[in-house]
């Protein structure tokens, strides 16, 4: 397949190496660090208001996770020596380091974090349920069935330490991701120390959005009533974010059209062509200023509960759009251009291959499907009083 | 004491780790070769496996050592810094018994190609044609010498 070009590119550039799957690594990756972020402000920084999301972020930070690898694998010649990385760790690669920076996070933070939260409703669980469930919920209670009030507030006590432990985890994680991108320094439109900052200021954006959408479409999915003072703590939380996120990537164009360094014109060009749509029409206009005016709105005038909704399902419709937009720019819009700063390539992406688009978007819907499996097991919203109480109460009695 | 009772979740969370953990060095002593590190970060026994395989190249002055002939055209030609088995392939065991390893008759139709397809990446002075204008598929030694490809014009022939 002729792949088209324009200008003077050298041979090994006209191909792209980094291709869709690539873009959504740091798309999946963001989830997690924003959805974990989202949940520490009830935790840690008391923000009560956002309590009915705490666990259902906790579980789609997890879901995400797990699905996070999946494209770097799937991007790999071969996908099973990445274990070496385990085996033989690189310490001067920080590709291979981010293998313990994931585990890191996987395993001390998340996974413990959600244990111990669900900890009591999986003992009770274990003891209501039946056949294979109850055997699941009997594995995760690692055979302790203590859940006296003191127990729980051990519980509760060392989940805040792992909180607190977390949110620089969740910095680290993302961070990181930006921080491969930014220290590229063959690559002018990656090589910026802004980029760990503007990666993580976009993985909250991105966190704090699918977790409210998630949020309202499970309660339309479970016929209840959207906790409205919930989602519009969560909005606000996500305006401000926005609008720290918008002004870091604002600073960053600023201050590379003053810099005008050697690659400017060529980077300029580009951005004025081949990226226009997706970089100015989608990722800027629509994806963040369109929502930062719509949830702004929502900021400044009163506006009825329903009017409200509305405006949070576009503006975080329209911020995942938009911050998919920013990773896409990012990851191949960086290879489109000639190191030479005289041509530019583009971008094929292919349909039924490895890496191609019918991947991605299995991919992308894979951790919906996690998720769901997830809440099946581990329900995120408050107990039915009658039922799981009353096991409850037996369970306290028998310790 | 009641703390400890309480906390029993926990020291079996621990030990889920701990027993992990344990599992993943029993693994990697298991899985990571002896040899590794010797050296540098990699198998110290990789070293001498690569020195054991057999040499494919002959290298371009063996080559020159009994072709002389070919030396000599080459040598005036632009393909003179183009090693011979760049183009012959590896001929190593071609070197060591001529007589009875002959290399494969190359089609200079493929092989020119490789190089001089039109492309936009390549250099504008780096010689490259449209090959199915150029040619019309016809291998390039109807009219190049691949050891010398310019083409002379013949005194008194007609254009």
């Amino acid at each position: 397949m002729q792949i088209p070009v324009e200008g003077f590119m050298y041979p090994n550039e006209v191909e792209l190496q980094w291709s869709v799957l690539i873009v959504l690594y740091p798309f999946l990756t963001g989830l997690v660090a924003g959805a974990f972020i989202l949940a520490s402000l009830e935790r840690v920084f008391m923000v009560k208001a956002v309590k009915p999301t705490y666990r259902l972020a906790l579980l789609t930070a997890l879901a995400f996770l797990i699905v996070a690898p999946l494209p770097l694998q799937l991007h790999l010649g071969h996908p099973e020596r990445s274990f070496e990385m385990y085996l033989t760790p690189h310490r001067s690669s920080a590709m291979a380091m981010f293998g313990f920076v994931y585990l890191w996070y996987l395993l001390a933070v998340l996974v413990v974090e959600i244990w111990l939260d669900y900890r009591r409703d999986i003992v009770v669980m274990s003891q209501g349920t039946t056949g294979w469930k109850r055997l699941v919920y009997r594995v995760l209670t690692l055979g302790s069935t203590n859940i006296s009030e003191h127990a729980l507030h051990i519980d509760e006590r060392v989940g805040w330490l792992v909180t607190v432990i977390g949110i620089p985890s969740a910095f680290l994680l993302h961070g990181y991701v930006g921080f491969i991108f930014g220290s590229v320094k063959a690559n002018p439109w990656w090589s910026s120390p802004l980029m760990p900052v503007v990666f993580l200021f976009s993985a909250m954006v991105s966190g704090i959005a699918i977790v409210m959408l998630l949020y309202m479409l499970m309660c339309r999915v479970r016929r209840e009533p959207i906790d409205m003072d919930c989602v519009d703590t969560v909005a606000k939380y996500l305006f401000y974010t926005f609008i720290i996120d918008f002004s870091l990537e604002m600073l960053d164009l600023i201050h590379r059209i003053y810099e005008a360094d050697e690659s400017f014109r060529s980077l300029d060009f580009m951005v004025h062509t081949r990226l226009f749509l997706s970089q100015v029409v989608i990722q800027i206009l629509l994806g963040t200023v369109l929502p930062i005016l719509l949830i702004g709105l929502t900021q400044v005038v009163k506006l009825a509960a329903t009017q409200r909704k509305r405006i949070y399902v576009a503006a975080g419709c329209l911020t995942m759009i938009g911050i998919f937009a920013m990773r896409w720019n990012v990851v191949i819009g960086g290879q489109l251009f000639s190191k030479s700063f005289l041509g530019y390539t583009t971008y094929k992406m292919g349909f039924a291959t490895r890496e191609g688009l019918l991947t991605a978007v299995v991919l992308t819907v894979l951790p919906f499907v996690i998720l769901g499996v997830l809440v099946k097991l581990l329900p995120p919203w408050p107990e039915k009083k009658s039922a799981l109480s009353s096991v409850a109460a037996a369970a306290y009695g028998a310790d | 004491m009641k703390a400890f009772k309480d906390a029993g979740h926990l020291f079996r969370l621990a030990s889920v780790f701990l027993v992990g953990g344990v599992l993943f060095l029993a693994l990697r002593g298991f899985l990571v070769p002896r040899s590794f590190g010797q050296y540098g970060h990699y198998r110290g026994n990789a070293i001498k496996e690569t020195a054991a395989l057999p040499i494919s190249y002959a290298g371009h002055q063996v080559c020159e050592s009994c072709h002389a002939d070919i030396l000599e055209v080459k040598s005036k030609g632009v393909h003179k810094r183009v090693a011979c088995e760049a183009c012959h392939g590896p001929l190593a065991k071609h070197a060591d018994d001529p007589a009875s390893i002959q290399p494969a008759k190359l089609d200079t139709a493929v092989l020119c190609v490789r190089c001089h397809e039109a492309n936009l990446a390549k250099p504008k002075s780096f010689p490259q044609v449209v090959s199915a204008e150029h040619s019309g598929g016809a291998p390039c030694d109807t009219c190049h010498q691949p050891h010398s490809p310019a083409i002379v014009a013949v005194a008194g022939a007609s254009q």
